[in-house]
């Protein structure tokens, strides 16, 4: 267990650290890249909680589309790709201030709920139902319990991609 | 030093919570807002599989996976009206966004 500890802060300090230069960095395409840091330390992290079937899913989907997309968003808005002061607000001041009174609020409460030695995660993290694997629980869950919120996904998935076709092609 | 803790996972979520809010709050490039939102969403999806992995259940690696399809939903429309912006007007900066003030 003392492993997964040292992983856990590896990649929670990561995290951290890319997550703070994603938005504070000053050249656009360096904060996509600190991004892909993220969302790779994130993938990590659900491995330590055993669900690498979610994992798997973001280094496909956010790693390999989404990051893709926003790179062309970069290149299509013709943002400068060098160095640009412009990036963030000249209030940001408050923006900073905001955001640490919300960490305070939110690390007081979670603290105050959840103690740090009265909650361990169980140390097997693997579910019995399905032959020991989450990825066969949660394919057996989605196509069973969650049959319809997985279809309803689906649609607003395709209805999204007609919207963003409509909206971005030129006529 | 010894077992995984829930609250290890709920206080990084809140570090990359607070990160992605101030992203959204202090940058003035479009894109960099959505991706500071992209933060914000995964700050949700370690909450839900730490929960998820305290109460042994496979919910909360599922509605993980449905956050991540309307991630993908919300960053495609997003850009989408991002680049129609920019098509319309040269520039995604949001301080120049400002015909609905008073």
């Amino acid at each position: 267990m003392v492993a997964q500890n040292i992983f856990f802060y590896l990649f929670a300090a990561a995290i951290v650290f890319s997550a703070f230069r994603v938005v504070t960095s000053n050249n656009v395409v360096h904060a996509a890249l600190y991004l892909v840091a993220v969302l790779a330390s994130v993938a990590a992290q659900y491995i330590l909680l055993a669900a690498e079937f979610v994992a798997a899913t973001q280094v496909l989907v956010y790693i390999g589309a989404i990051i893709v997309l926003f790179l062309f968003g970069i290149m299509l808005t013709r943002a400068k790709l060098g160095r640009d002061q412009d990036l963030t607000h000249k209030h940001w001041a408050t923006g900073a201030a905001t955001a640490l009174l919300l960490f305070g609020v939110m690390a007081y409460a979670l603290i105050d709920q959840f103690h740090w030695r009265q909650t361990p995660l169980p140390a097997d993290t693997r579910l019995i139902a399905v032959n020991g694997s989450n990825t066969a629980t949660v394919s057996d869950s989605v196509f069973s319990t969650y049959l319809i919120p997985f279809e309803v996904v689906s649609v607003l998935l395709l209805a999204a991609l007609v919207g963003a076709i409509v909206l971005a092609r030129k006529d | 030093m010894d077992d995984l803790l829930l609250n290890q996972f709920l206080l990084l979520g809140a570090v990359l919570f607070c990160l992605g809010v101030y992203g959204v709050l202090a940058r003035r490039n479009a894109v960099l807002v959505l991706m500071s939102i992209e933060l914000i969403l995964n700050a949700v999806n370690i909450n839900l599989i730490a929960f998820g992995a305290l109460w042994g259940t496979i919910s909360g690696a599922v509605f993980a996976l449905f956050v991540i399809a309307i991630a993908a939903a919300e960053v495609g429309v997003g850009l989408a009206i991002v680049l129609l912006i920019y098509r319309n007007r040269r520039s995604v900066d949001l301080d120049d966004m400002a015909e609905m003030k008073g």
